[in-house]
């Protein structure tokens, strides 16, 4: 995830810490590693407890999972999605000060501005189902970078797999 | 010895009235025909322009160049090696002796000069010869700054090109696009702008605060429409004015913008609008900021573009279950599918004569750029990539620059092909790039 240049009100600057934090996975790891469903529903053990801040982004991302993912030009939920979805209203819930924002991606195998759409209604998708589980609403904004922000470099089935995706991003810790 | 009028046309820096304009209707002999693929391109010579003195004659062999390259790119001219010329020519003003550029096959002689004028400037006469005809069949003069002289090759190789093949030429125009640097996973994507040729690269944004995508150019050249990328809020259109450098965002919405594009009249733009996911089709008049929305569709609606007489609309949807392009009138009437075969049809675009529309589409893993007929007749596929995108036409709708990846994770650059489906060129670049878009002919 670029991080650049804006200009932040103080309550986003806490979620650009919690952001820089994620862009040092590394990525190959992620493709090899996983294929995204698997990703997404292996539970995770709190490793180090200690150090995640309870209600930050890296609790989210560690203990929870901030990303679902979709198949090719398809943005409805895999049950794997929901499920995960589901951790995250329960975590959202836990932390109600907390605020987020959804953004969608989509692989390279589509044009420019399709891909901006798509992205737009994968967002959407995840809002809705979160919503639908009790979430205000207001507590969500959504995003779409289409094809412009891989998290996956390769031109390959997985690294498209990974990079068609909706991520949750904390904008108001919850801690 | 013959001595013919010129007519002067001067070139400024900035924008004036007028246009060049072919002079006497001499009865050429010499013709391409540019509707035909696999024409063998016409031999022609272009000898150095001549120069009154040392200080003009470095710059004189750089314009001749210049000529020469355009012409060769076009793929409709093979300029001839200078060092195979038989006779020199001491001026350009008396006929040459044909039978000399007969020898070499030229079909045709530019003969060109350039002269200091009183006022500081420069003045580069050229005279075009039918070689198997044995007469004139044109000449034309352009008065600029010295520094400007690049904008007068492009000037006389769209007058020879106007004049061999009865149409416009697309030399005197600019390109601005997209400038890719980074990892693919931290792209920055800043605007730029370069002549057609690759010359005189400029970046117009530092990439810092938000990524540029899709750069349109206004029918007035004054301005440009693109996409501003945030990080943190939705994208949205933005407006780029080129001689001030003011930017403005267009409008204001809930949720994102995208996929803008002139009206042909330069006084609207057609965009994308995005609500609770769901993308439609609106248009803005920049004059009232007043907004219509066109399509009202659960499905995807994107990548507007209006025909050259402002009466239609062609858009992509995915109502139809994949993405197909469709045409509207210009006030959302009547909406109608026009590609029905298989794969996704993305980005129309459509044709500066109104005859065609460009478009993008994708099946089983591969991007081409084909045309097809605004009723949906005559599809044709011109080019094939691992990704090809984009399509923006040259302001004669004769060629078409897109952006390309030759090979999965490869680097993506632009390139350019005839509407034959021929003479597929990259385009000169100073790194990556994509999202081309090109100007009208320069006044």
């Amino acid at each position: 995830m670029p991080i650049k240049k804006f200009l932040l009100n103080t309550g986003i600057v806490v979620a650009l810490a919690a952001v820089a934090a994620c862009s040092s996975t590394p990525e190959e790891t992620e493709v090899v590693d996983n294929t995204p469903t698997r990703e997404v529903v292996t539970p995770r053990t709190p490793v180090e407890t200690s150090s995640i801040v309870p209600g930050s982004q890296e609790d989210l991302e560690e203990n929870v999972g901030h990303r679902v993912f979709f198949g090719y030009d398809e943005y409805n939920l895999t049950s794997e999605a929901q499920a995960q979805l589901s951790r995250q209203a329960a975590w959202l819930k836990q932390y109600p000060e907390a605020r987020v924002r959804i953004a969608g991606n989509c692989d390279e195998r589509g044009t420019r501005e399709y891909n901006l759409a798509l992205g737009a209604r994968r967002a959407n998708a995840a809002k809705a189902y979160l919503t639908s589980l009790g979430i205000d609403a207001s507590r969500i904004t959504t995003i779409s970078y289409g094809k412009e922000r891989p998290i996956a470099s390769g031109s390959n089935p997985q690294a498209w797999a990974q990079n068609r995706n909706a991520s949750t991003m904390l904008v108001t810790t919850g801690a | 010895m013959i001595r013919m009028p010129m007519k002067i046309f001067s070139i400024f820096a900035a924008a004036i009235a007028g246009a060049v304009v072919s002079l006497t209707p001499a009865v050429a002999q010499v013709k391409i025909e540019i509707t035909q693929a696999n024409n063998e391109p016409m031999p022609i010579a272009v000898p150095a322009y001549l120069s009154a003195g040392s200080e003009t004659s470095a710059l004189a062999q750089d314009l001749t160049n210049v000529i020469m390259a355009d012409l060769e790119r076009s793929g409709l001219f093979s300029p001839i090696d200078q060092r195979a010329y038989v006779q020199k020519l001491e001026t350009i003003h008396e006929r040459p002796r044909f039978e000399d550029w007969r020898i070499i096959n030229a079909q045709v002689l530019i003969a060109g000069e350039v002269l200091p004028t009183d006022d500081g400037r420069i003045q580069v006469n050229t005279r075009l010869w039918d070689v198997y005809g044995n007469q004139q069949l044109a000449s034309i003069a352009f008065k600029t700054p010295a520094e400007n002289w690049r904008r007068a090759a492009h000037k006389v190789a769209d007058f020879t090109y106007e004049q061999l093949t009865g149409e416009k030429g697309y030399f005197d125009t600019r390109v601005v696009f997209v400038g890719e640097t980074g990892p693919k996973t931290d792209r920055v994507k800043r605007l730029m702008i370069m002549d057609q040729d690759g010359a005189n690269p400029v970046p117009l944004t530092d990439g810092l605060d938000y990524d540029v995508l899709t750069p349109r150019f206004s029918p007035t050249q004054q301005q440009i429409t693109y996409l501003a990328l945030f990080d943190y809020r939705p994208a949205q259109v933005y407006l780029f004015n080129i001689e001030t450098g003011e930017q403005e965002a267009l409008g204001a919405y809930r949720g994102m913008t995208f996929a803008p594009r002139f009206s042909p009249d330069g006084t609207k733009v057609v965009l994308s609008a995005e609500r609770n996911g769901n993308s439609d089709i609106s248009i803005m008049d920049l004059r009232t900021r007043q907004t219509t929305q066109l399509t009202d569709n659960p499905a995807i609606d994107t990548s507007p573009s209006m025909s050259p007489d402002g009466s239609q609309i062609a858009f992509s949807s995915d109502r139809g279950g994949s993405e197909q392009i469709y045409v509207m009138n210009a006030d959302g009437s009547n909406q109608r599918r026009i590609t029905f075969k298989e794969g996704r049809y993305g980005t129309p675009v459509w044709s500066p004569r109104g005859d065609l529309i460009a478009f993008t589409r994708q099946h089983q893993g591969r991007f081409y750029i084909g045309v097809v007929r605004p009723d949906g007749s005559g599809e044709r596929l011109l080019t094939e990539s691992y990704l090809a995108e984009g399509p923006t036409w040259a302001p004669n709708g004769r060629v078409i620059m897109f952006s390309r990846e030759s090979h999965a994770g490869g680097p993506v650059s632009l390139w350019s092909i005839d509407l034959t489906g021929q003479n597929l060129r990259q385009v000169t670049t100073p790194g990556e790039a994509s999202d081309p878009a090109w100007s009208p002919l320069l006044p």
